[in-house]
């Protein structure tokens, strides 16, 4: 088997008093999709952006491909942070689409996937536009590359985020709860557009509250409560045959909620 | 520099300074009291009014904004009671000058706090049977008031500020008395020296006193 | 009424200074608040508290204040300056601190997401600065510093307390020789008025053209 492209190790991460990461150790291997579900507060989001060190973290190593993510080590297990040129070398391979998305609001749609092209990956303008058009037509948007981000949708504007992000070929994708600030008739054209991705061998992290969408389109289920990973396995498993008795009652809350269809 | 610091001629004066402050207080005050009332008649004018009325709250607002208060002063001072064959002491006539003013800039204030009144409130209002003006005074009004407090407590302390204005037409405020001192005693850098940290003292004073008050009716969730 | 027409040219040349003094303290109150606002928003606490200071400190005097002493005070300590350049140096020295506020605002008043999704694409410190900060600031930052251009043109006609010729004390040189106040304080009234409003119109028209840029 080869080698995993996200290796996090025994993660630690407080705020403050707070402990939000206790002791993570997760693995990811190209080419899947990982959903990671779990309550308010359980750390999965907090998790997701250590990996492209959005968030600094206290203790634990995190690989992307080889490549130690935030902090280079210094032998005798110290370790040094990244400086700034480093860290945006090593995000360029790392996608991440946000729950609010953060399109930048004075670019376009098409000049929004363009950015990172033209500034990080070094493309002319006119490679640059052929990559954004063809990203934006793949997420169903081909009308709307001169649109202004307020001129859009919600399930528009994230996919200009999910574009932006894929666009720059990154090794991993990351995705924070992306649908969770739509309207629920927008959701499923979001979904659609990650599930294409996956489908075509994207390696994806997914942080979401969406049970049917793990279930459907993840390889794995991985539920973190707390702090820690509690369960880590196929969607049907994890969804259907919980375990632990806090995925159990996470679940029972959900299907009380009317969210998870069996 | 040839210059001995002497801080008597100041002590020796400082009841200009003191009274000073305090008229200036009384000023910023009354001419704040008599704007609220300008602000308030005009805001509601201006949002539950037509075409016609908003134009008209509109011009005076736009007028006062843009003209610089000292021509004001001149105008109300010196201007107005040569057309109009009266007179009237400096001290009336900054205080109407400063209440006209301050009128022009809280109807914007309370323009903005009457329209963020929820709507909801006054749906609620109608449901149980308000009338229009119940739903003024126990709705919309009260409302108002919580949300606009901050912006009454900056535009009192610039009303503060600008009573300095008065000192041209020789109302014996703070600014008035540290010129009156400097004029007389030439001794300029002890004066501002004593009169900057006055008017900082005060605005922040009057900052935090305001911002108790807005805690008490304001509520935080 | 008369008396007002007939010293037109006279008044012309009071608001061509008003001119001068609004353009000058604005320009350059402009550049130095800027650098400013830039130490107090992204500068180490050596840059952030001196600006800091300063700003609280002018803002909490009158602007009167601040004239009467630049003027009569500053030959006391050696630097002699005439009424014109004490006038716009004491104006420059009070706008400077209402430019670093709004500049913070303009740039603080972005979201901090929009860092992040820099980030995120793999941009520096410096490109994340130029190319998403940066025209998202501007954006923000014209519409108030326009109103305070208008609030300059108001200030300098307190520059008529200390002897310079603006368009304020043309209005009362041409009074004392006419005795008709009113006329010439509404004329005087006029002309600000017209300045001003087209400054406040341009300023809104721009607010309503950026509303997109914010949130």
């Amino acid at each position: 088997m080869a080698e995993p492209i996200v290796r996090i190790r025994n993660v630690e991460k407080s705020f403050g008093q707070n402990r939000v990461l206790r002791d993570v150790t997760l693995d990811i291997e190209r080419g899947q999709t990982v959903s990671i579900i779990g309550a308010s507060g359980s750390g999965k989001t907090t998790l997701l952006r250590c990996i492209n060190l959005l968030e600094t973290y206290d203790a634990g190593s995190i690989e992307v491909d080889g490549v130690e993510v935030g902090y280079r080590s210094t032998g005798n297990g110290r370790r040094r942070r990244r400086s700034e040129t480093e860290l945006a070398a090593i995000r360029a391979d790392i996608g991440m689409v946000f729950q609010l998305f953060y399109l930048f609001p004075h670019l376009t749609a098409r000049q929004n996937v363009m950015l990172g092209l033209v500034k990080v990956r070094g493309k002319s303008k006119a490679e640059a536009t052929e990559i954004a058009d063809h990203w934006l037509d793949r997420v169903g948007l081909a009308d709307k590359k001169e649109s202004l981000p307020a001129e859009l949708s919600g399930g528009q504007q994230q996919r200009v985020g999910i574009a932006r992000a894929v666009a720059m070929s990154p090794k991993v994708l990351l995705l924070d709860e992306i649908t969770s600030a739509l309207d629920p008739e927008l959701v499923g054209e979001v979904l659609l557009v990650v599930k294409r991705l996956a489908e075509e061998g994207m390696t994806m992290i997914v942080v979401t509250h969406e049970m049917t969408f793990a279930r459907e389109v993840g390889d794995r289920v991985v539920f973190m409560d707390d702090g820690l990973v509690l369960e880590d396995g196929p969607p049907d498993e994890v969804l259907l045959n919980p375990k632990h008795e806090r995925l159990q009652s996470f679940l029972k809350r959900l299907n009380l909620a009317g969210i998870f269809a069996t | 520099m040839d210059y001995h610091f002497n801080f008597s001629y100041i002590w020796r004066h400082f009841d200009r300074l003191w009274h000073g402050l305090i008229l200036s207080l009384e000023l910023a005050f009354v001419s704040i009291l008599i704007g609220m009332v300008i602000g308030l008649v005009l805001a509601l004018f201006y949002t539950d009014g037509n075409r016609w009325v908003r134009a008209v709250v509109t011009s005076y607002v736009e007028v006062i904004r843009n003209v610089p208060l000292l021509l004001l002063v001149y105008l109300v001072f010196y201007g107005v009671p040569s057309i109009g064959g009266f007179e009237y002491s400096a001290t009336v006539s900054f205080i109407i000058t400063l209440s006209v003013y301050s009128g022009a800039y809280l109807v914007e204030v309370f323009r903005a706090g009457l329209d963020a009144v929820p709507k909801g409130l006054l749906d609620a209002g109608k449901a149980i049977g308000l009338t229009p003006w119940q739903r003024l005074l126990h709705v919309r009004l009260p409302t108002m008031f919580r949300i606009v407090l901050p912006s009454l407590s900056n535009t009192y302390i610039s009303l503060f500020k600008d009573t300095s204005i008065a000192s041209v037409i020789a109302v014996p405020e703070l600014t008035y008395g540290a010129q009156w001192i400097n004029f007389n005693t030439f001794r300029i850098i002890e004066v501002y020296a004593i009169v900057t940290p006055m008017y900082l003292v005060t605005g922040y004073a009057i900052l935090f006193a305001l911002q108790r008050l807005e805690r008490r009716f304001v509520v935080r969730r | 009424m008369w008396a007002a027409i007939e010293s037109l040219p006279f008044l012309v040349q009071g608001f061509l200074v008003t001119l001068q003094v609004s353009f000058l303290v604005v320009a350059i109150s402009l550049v130095i608040g800027v650098v400013m606002g830039t130490g107090l928003v992204f500068g180490r606490w050596w840059l952030y508290w001196p600006v800091r200071l300063y700003s609280d400190f002018i803002r909490g005097i009158p602007v009167l204040v601040l004239i009467f002493f630049v003027y009569y005070g500053l030959p006391v300590l050696g630097l002699n300056l005439d009424n014109f350049w004490a006038a716009v140096a004491a104006l420059t020295a009070f706008k400077v601190a209402h430019v670093v506020e709004i500049f913070r605002g303009a740039v603080q008043s972005i979201h901090h997401g929009q860092m992040e999704a820099g980030k995120a694409i793999g941009l520096t410190f410096w490109q994340r600065l130029t190319w998403i900060i940066l025209p998202q600031a501007v954006r923000r930052f014209l519409p108030p510093w326009i109103n305070a251009v208008t609030d300059a043109v108001k200030g300098s006609a307190l520059v008529s307390l200390i002897g310079v010729v603006d368009l304020m004390l043309a209005v009362q040189q041409v009074i004392g020789r006419t005795y008709e106040p009113m006329p010439l304080y509404v004329t005087g009234a006029i002309i600000y008025f017209l300045i001003n409003y087209s400054l406040s119109t341009v300023s809104r028209r721009l607010e309503v053209r950026f509303s997109y840029i914010r949130d």
